[in-house]
C-alpha cells in the first residue's frame, strides 16, 4: 500500500452565486516531498483551488484532508507565496520576514528572530537588502523576500500562485533555479500554479492539467519523466523534453476545451496519468 | 545658474508681503500726505483711529506695535475681561485638544468596526449621512442645556465637528486595506488584535491621519465661533470682546495669531502624515 498522501482532495467543487460551478469533481493527491504544478487557462479556478488548500477560501462541496485531517482555515503548516508578492510596504525586508517568524515562534527572543531572519535572507541572497523597504526593491527581489518569508516558517507545504509571472525572463529563470534548488534540498512539498510550460517541466514532478472553466475538471495528470535534479540550462536537452512540452502545449492550445472529460472512460476520481518517454 | 525654485518662490512671497503691507499702510491713511482728522471724530471712532489715521482701521505700524505689546507679556491675568492673548490661545488650544482627543477615542475604534463590518457600515450609514452635515454650532444650545457648562459645551461642539472626518476616513482606510495583506496575516495565524495593530492600523494609518488633519482644521475653525457664542475665555471670546471695545488692532492681532496657530496644528499633523505614510 502506498503511504498516506500529505494532501487528499476529494470531489472539490466551487460555485460563486448560482449558475455553473467554476470547477467540479476535482480529485487529486499530493505526496510528501512532491512538487506539483497546476496548469490551466485563466479563469478555470486555479487560484480558487489554491486558496481552498491555503484555508483562505471554502469550497462549495468536497473535502480536503491535510496530513489526514480535514482543513480548518489557514495554518502555519501551509505557507503561501502570493501572485503579487504581498509584502507589507511599511515594513522593511527584515521586518517582513520577522513578522512571519514571530508568528511561527512567538516565544523566540529578539536575538533568535534576528538570527533566523538573517539566515533566511542569506539563503535567497538578500542579506544586503535587509533594511530596504519593498518599494525600493526590484520585482525579482520582492518575490525573493516573499519566498524567504514563506520558507522561514518551515511549512510542511508551500503554495505558490504564479509566483514568477510578473517578472522579466532573466529574473524568472534565476528564481526558478533557486526555487528548484531550495525545494529539492529540503524535500519541500509544493503546489504551484503556472501557465508556463517550461517552468512546469523544470520544477514539477507531476503536472495537473485543468480544462477551461466554467465547470472545469482536472483532465489529466502528466508525470514528468525527466529525472531530477533538473537544471534550467540542460533540462531541455533531455530526450523526453520535446514530447512532454508538445503534449502540454497541445493541451493548452487545443484539448483544454473539455478534452476527454466527456469521454465514456473518463473518471474524475482517476484522471488519466500520462507518462511520456523519449520519442523513439 | 538660476537660483532654486524654493529661493525664487520665497522671494516672490516676500515681495507680495511687502506690497500688501505697503498697500495697507497707504490705504489706512498713515502714509505721507494723509489728511489730519478732526479730533472730535477721532474720539468718536475710538482709540485705534486716534493715532492720526483717516479710518478706524489701524495701519500695519499700529498692529505691529500692538502685537509687540502682546508678545512682551502674553500670559498676564487681570480678571475675567483682561487676560493676555497667550492665555486666551491656550484656553482655545486646550479645548480643541480635549474635544479632538475625545473624538479620536470614539472615531478610530468605531471607524475600525465600520471598516471591518459591511453590516455595521450599512447600518450606521444613514445616521452618519444625517449627522455629518449639521453645523456643529447647532448643537450648542442642546449642549448648554444638558451639560450646563459653557466650557464643556464648547468642548462637546469640538468633539462633534472633529468626529466625522476621522470616522469616515478611518472606516474608508480600514475597508480598503489590501485583501492580500489580510490573507498574509491569516496564513500566519495572526490573532485578531495582532492583525488589527500590526496590519490594519499601519495600512490604514495614512488615511486615518489625513482624517485627523481635516478634523483639527475644522476644530480650529469652529472653536473661534463657539467661544464667541458662549463667551468667558478663549481666543474667540477675545476677538468678540475686542470688537466690542472697538479695538480693531487687537482683533487683527488675534486674527494673525489664529492663522499662525492653525498653521502649526496643521503642520504638526502633516508631519505625522509623513511619518506613517508608505509607498507600495
Ligand atoms: N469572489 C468571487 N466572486 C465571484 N466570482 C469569482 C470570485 N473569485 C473568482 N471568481 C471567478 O471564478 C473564476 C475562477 O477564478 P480564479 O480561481 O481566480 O481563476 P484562475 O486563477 O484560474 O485564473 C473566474 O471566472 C472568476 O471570475
Ligand atoms: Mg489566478
Amino acid at each position: 500500500m502506498p503511504p498516506e498522501p500529505l494532501v487528499r482532495v476529494d470531489g472539490l467543487m466551487k460555485r460563486f452565486g448560482t449558475g455553473a460551478p467554476v470547477f467540479a469533481d476535482v480529485y487529486f493527491r499530493i505526496a510528501e516531498g512532491e512538487f506539483v504544478c497546476l496548469i490551466g487557462h485563466s479563469g478555470c479556478g486555479k487560484t480558487t483551488i489554491l486558496n481552498v488548500l491555503a484555508g483562505l477560501d471554502e469550497a462549495s462541496d468536497g473535502t480536503v484532508l491535510f496530513a489526514g485531517r480535514e482543513l480548518d482555515g489557514p495554518s502555519l503548516d501551509r505557507a503561501v507565496i502570493f501572485q503579487g508578492h504581498a509584502l507589507l510596504p511599511w515594513l522593511d525586508v527584515e521586518a517582513n520576514v520577522a513578522f512571519a517568524v514571530r508568528s511561527r515562534w512567538p516565544r523566540w527572543s529578539n536575538e533568535q528572530v534576528r538570527a533566523h531572519v538573517a539566515e533566511q535572507l542569506g539563503v535567497v541572497g538578500l542579506g544586503q537588502a535587509a533594511k530596504k523597504k519593498p518599494s525600493a526593491l526590484s520585482g525579482g527581489m520582492r518575490q525573493r523576500v516573499g519566498i524567504a518569508r514563506a520558507l522561514a516558517i518551515r511549512p510542511r507545504m508551500l503554495l505558490m500562485d504564479e509566483p514568477f509571472s510578473a517578472l522579466d525572463a532573466l529574473t524568472r529563470g534565476t528564481l526558478q533555479d533557486e526555487v528548484a534548488r531550495l525545494c529539492a534540498e529540503t524535500r519541500q512539498t509544493v503546489f504551484m500554479i503556472t501557465h508556463d510550460v517550461d517552468e512546469a517541466l523544470l520544477l514539477a514532478d507531476r503536472i495537473f492539467l485543468m480544462t477551461n472553466g466554467p465547470d472545469a475538471r482536472i483532465a489529466e495528470i502528466v508525470v514528468n519523466t525527466i529525472p531530477g535534479p533538473r537544471r534550467r540550462h540542460d533540462v531541455h536537452h533531455h530526450p523526453a523534453y520535446p514530447a512532454l512540452r508538445n503534449h502540454l502545449l497541445d493541451f493548452l492550445i487545443e484539448r483544454s476545451r473539455g478534452f476527454g472529460v466527456g469521454a465514456a472512460d473518463y473518471d474524475p476520481k482517476n484522471p488519466p496519468e500520462i507518462r511520456l518517454e523519449a520519442a523513439a | 545658474m538660476k537660483p532654486s525654485l524654493g529661493l525664487r518662490a520665497g522671494a516672490v512671497s516676500l515681495l507680495i508681503f511687502v506690497v500688501f503691507i505697503a498697500a495697507w499702510y497707504l490705504a489706512t491713511g498713515a502714509g505721507p500726505g494723509a489728511a489730519t482728522v478732526d479730533p472730535a471724530y477721532a474720539k468718536l471712532v475710538g482709540a485705534a483711529a486716534a493715532g492720526g489715521g483717516k479710518s478706524a482701521m489701524p495701519g500695519p505700524d499700529v498692529v505691529a506695535a500692538t502685537l509687540a505689546k502682546h508678545l512682551a507679556d502674553p500670559f498676564f491675568d487681570r480678571g475675567p475681561n483682561d487676560k493676555g492673548i497667550g492665555i486666551q490661545l491656550l484656553f482655545s488650544i486646550g479645548r480643541v485638544f480635549l474635544g479632538f482627543g475625545l473624538a479620536m477615542l470614539v472615531a478610530i475604534p468605531l471607524g475600525f468596526v465600520i471598516g471591518l463590518s459591511p453590516l455595521m457600515q450599512r447600518a450606521l450609514d444613514p445616521f452618519i449621512q444625517v449627522l455629518k452635515p449639521i453645523s456643529p454650532l447647532a448643537w450648542m444650545p442642546l449642549a448648554l442645556y444638558t451639560i450646563k457648562d459653557s466650557a464643556a459645551s464648547s468642548i462637546f461642539v469640538i468633539f462633534v465637528c472633529s468626529l466625522w472626518p476621522m470616522l469616515i476616513n478611518t472606516a474608508f482606510g480600514v475597508a480598503s486595506v489590501r485583501r492580500e495583506w489580510l490573507n498574509v496575516a491569516r496564513t500566519l495565524e495572526c490573532r485578531p488584535l495582532r492583525m488589527a495593530f500590526r496590519v490594519v492600523l499601519p495600512a490604514a494609518a495614512p488615511t486615518i491621519v489625513t482624517g485627523m488633519r481635516i478634523s483639527i482644521g475644522i476644530a480650529w475653525l469652529v472653536i473661534v465661533a463657539a467661544e464667541m457664542l458662549v463667551g468667558g475665555t478663549g481666543i474667540g471670546y477675545f476677538v468678540w470682546n475686542e470688537w466690542n471695545n472697538l479695538s480693531i488692532a487687537n482683533v487683527v492681532v488675534a486674527i494673525v495669531m489664529i492663522g499662525l496657530i492653525g498653521m502649526a496644528l496643521d503642520q504638526g499633523l502633516a508631519f505625522a502624515q509623513r511619518k506613517v505614510s508608505w509607498v507600495e
